[in-house]
């Protein structure tokens, strides 16, 4: 491509300003002229050349990579990166983002830690959205997309959002709080462009704001509405004008305040659906009381495009024959909440030829996972829950299951499995049968629970884990560990970038394993385990390379953890107690490190010290 | 109706505890402690070397549930409960607990009955209005909110699919439930 052309070509919308210097360079350097002004010209161009090729990169993975190859690019990337991506809001601060990144239009924010979902951490610990929120208004007011996970989000935030953001379009809040359904009336009112609310997995306080009714009369432009994690009764009527006059609607997950009946009037409303959460499935009454009960199997047949289903979370089993319909055509399905057998399963996952993604209960034993292992040829995703969250519980799910998982769902790529017992021989299995695990989460709820045939620690397993699966990327690991295990994980476990450790490991030799073995390790999350300070050290030469490392109830010290943070002064090192403790002794209940180029946060609460 | 997970675990449905049936014990603190132990405490139970030492059979009966394990957020464990139909049944002044199985009951004269001839008392009749009033004993339930309900209010499919467990309380305690 010549010079010449180059000029000629029409440039996106927003590089236009990079347009106008090198207009103004060709008016003096075109053809002959100073070789100085020339190579400034050629200089301009290639930055053009480069705007546009830059625009077409999306993976942030490529774009971190181009920003590194000269200052040049690095200016360009920056200025045509449009959706941000920040892992750990601590990292840097809203201040550093806006200032290098021009034209974002998408943000993507991380928070806490996850451990902090299963209360290991006291409330109030952080991860604040507003400063964002604020700064953003300034500096990107055409931002459109904000996706938040495990952040605080205030009912304030939420209006910030709608009121100064004019073409506000998509907000997704994964793991969030801090925000009620008043926050939520004004954010849908205010909102005019909205196309995406998903509300997923996040508490929500019930203000007995009716904030389905405040969606902006007239034809909407909404896309995706998820609020099945909303606990608060809803206005049906309201909802059900809002889907019908929303034609674009394609994404639809009701919170269990929906009765099936009322589910029938929607779907009728909506067959255009892609993907729907059924609510609570069963009658908001008891049935059969001389009404006539709606035809379900006719809206489920006529909602012909449907490919994900969810929801369930009341379920009457006596229903279910009304999705088989759909069934061939799911891709994905989500039983996580319905207490069902494998009896009653049988009919519904035999019909499921496509299914990719599968979450369920244990409640339909390994018998059940029989019947999807022999019809789920396409699985990608399992994900199987416990109903009995207890360590002592009787275990409907084992060995056998697993085993029969890997046998027949030879594409599996992802597996979060709980249960009472298993054993290093279906793990093994597992790890042979199904070559393309990248993310593979182990479970067994008993603390320090051995391979119960053979009694031997669960060394092996993970350890065939790690060396048969060469994509792995996550790995979580459970039962009875030696160091051994962690051994291997430090041998094989060369791609792995998150790995979640809890009652494992006998000494600070399995912790030093993992740190000097993995490279690719980015995020570490350690608990109950015997490691001190002296395997903390042996991490010194990784931790700028990492996300975050998080240890609790361990063997660490505060010197010991005052010795990495001085060692290291771009890590950030918390140490967080219980809420109604005392700054006390030397034994450090939780720490909590991360990389950051703005170091300590100002808004630490009272149970965290950063040293 | 704000879902109580924020406050640690909630194990009041399933958890083992030795007391006088109705004698609650005051709510689990809301600011959630990570397991503080010192570090001796760590060093001899956690460290598990001993090939020979089954763990599975050597629990003992009333182990303490370990805050955040298994990892499974509030919200799941609050929306999956499963008692398989068993729920405890508390009376105040009785020395223990009872279980019994709510699914063998087709509506509420049947449980009712069923209680009175296991606890050897008299509930007497529910009325919308009154409740119990005028009975010794008044039936209440804890439902999947962690709210404190009368037994009688809601559709029986309703009840049996909130009910978490039992407390018949004392007439005299329940009259101000009655005459709400």
């Amino acid at each position: 491509m010549s010079e010449d052309d180059e000029r000629q070509q029409c440039p996106p919308s927003d590089l236009e300003f990079v347009s106008n210097k090198a207009r103004n360079c060709n008016a003096t350097g075109s053809g002959s002229g100073h070789p100085e002004l020339q190579s400034v010209y050629l200089d301009q161009v290639l930055e053009n050349v480069l705007e546009n090729v830059l625009h077409f990169l999306t993976s942030k993975r490529d774009r971190n990579a181009a920003s590194l190859v000269c200052k040049s690019w690095y200016r360009v990337e920056a200025l045509t990166r449009s959706e941000l991506f920040i892992g750990n809001c601590y990292a840097v601060s809203p201040a550093r983002a806006t200032a290098r990144f021009a034209r974002v239009r998408a943000l993507h924010l991380k928070g806490k830690p996850r451990f902090a979902d299963f209360n290991l951490m006291p409330p109030d610990w952080g991860a604040h959205f507003n400063p964002w929120a604020l700064a953003m208004a300034k500096a990107y007011p055409w931002l459109e997309k904000v996706n938040l996970k495990r952040m605080s989000v205030t009912d304030d935030d939420l209006a910030t959002l709608a009121e100064l953001f004019l073409g506000f379009k998509e907000l997704v809040l994964v793991c969030c709080d801090g925000f009620g359904t008043s926050g939520l009336a004004i954010f849908v009112n205010k909102c005019r462009q909205l196309k995406v609310l998903d509300l997923i997995e996040s508490e929500v306080s019930d203000d007995e704001s009716d904030w389905i009714s405040c969606f902006p009369e007239g034809e909407s432009h909404l896309e995706s509405l998820i609020f099945d994690c909303v606990e608060c009764h809803i206005n049906f009527e309201a909802l059900e004008r809002l889907v019908a006059r929303s034609p674009l609607l394609k994404k639809l997950r009701l919170n269990r305040y929906v009765s099936i009946g009322q589910l029938y009037h929607l779907m009728i409303r909506a067959p255009q659906l892609t993907h729907l959460g059924t609510g609570s499935f069963s009658p908001s009454e008891i049935a059969g009381q001389g009404d006539q009960e709606p035809d379900y199997v006719n809206a489920f047949a006529a909602c012909k495009s449907l490919v994900c289903l969810s929801g369930f979370r009341e379920i009457i089993p006596d229903y279910l024959p009304a999705i088989y319909i759909v069934c061939a055509n799911l891709t994905s399905l989500n039983f996580s909440y319905a207490n069902i057998t494998a009896e009653q399963l049988k009919p519904i996952i035999s019909k499921c030829h496509k299914l990719q993604v599968f979450w369920v209960l244990d409640s339909i034993c390994d018998e059940g996972l029989q019947a999807v292992a022999a019809t789920c040829k396409e699985l990608r995703e399992l994900r199987v829950f416990p109903v009995d969250a207890r360590e002592d519980s009787d275990g409907p799910v084992s060995e056998v299951g697993l085993q029969a998982i890997s046998e027949g769902c030879r594409k599996l790529q992802s597996i979060l499995y709980f249960c009472q017992r298993m054993t290093n021989t279906a793990v093994i299995a597992m790890s042979k049968n199904c070559p393309d695990l990248v993310v593979f989460r182990l479970c067994i709820m008993g603390r320090h629970r051995a391979d119960h045939v053979t009694g031997e620690p669960m060394d092996d397993g993970f350890g065939a884990i790690v060396m048969n699966c060469k994509k792995l990327t996550r790995l979580a690991v459970s039962g009875l560990l030696t160091d051994k295990a962690f051994d291997y994980i430090g041998r094989h476990g060369k791609l792995v970038r998150t790995l979640s450790v809890a009652f494992s490991g006998d000494s600070d030799m399995a912790l030093k394993y993992v740190l000097e073995g993995c490279p690719q390790l980015q995020k570490l999350e350690i608990r109950d385990s015997p490691f001190g300070d002296a395997a903390l050290r042996s991490g010194l030469h990784h931790y700028y390379s990492m996300r975050f490392l998080w240890m609790s109830s361990c063997r660490l010290t505060r010197h010991g953890c005052q010795e990495i943070a001085r060692a290291m002064p771009r890590l950030v090192v918390e140490v967080i107690r219980s809420a109604d403790e005392e700054e006390m002794d030397d034994a450090v209940e939780i720490l909590y490190m991360y990389r950051s180029l703005v170091g300590p946060r100002t808004d630490t609460p009272k149970f965290v010290t950063i040293l | 109706m704000k879902v109580n997970y924020d406050n640690g675990l909630n194990l009041k449905a399933t958890e083992l505890r030795l007391g006088l049936p109705g004698s609650d014990e005051p709510e689990k603190q809301t600011t959630p402690r990570p397991n503080k132990r010192t570090i001796s405490e760590i060093s001899s139970s956690d460290v598990t070397d001993d090939g020979n030492d089954d763990h599975q059979d050597s629990a003992p009966p009333a182990k303490e549930q370990v805050v955040g394990w298994p990892p499974i957020r509030s919200y799941r464990k609050n929306c999956v409960q499963d008692t398989g139909g068993y729920v405890k049944v508390s009376v105040d002044g009785a020395a223990y607990l009872r279980k019994i199985d709510l699914k063998i009951y087709r509506n509420y004269p049947q449980l009712l009955e069923a209680l009175e001839n296991m606890f050897k008392l008299t509930i007497g009749a529910y009325t919308e209005r009154e409740g119990y009033n005028g009975s010794e004993y008044a039936p209440t339930y804890e439902d999947k909110d962690g709210d404190w309900m009368l037994v009688g209010d809601v559709p029986w499919e309703m009840f049996i699919s909130s009910c978490m467990r039992l407390r018949i309380m004392k007439g005299s305690e329940a009259r101000g439930l009655g005459c709400v």
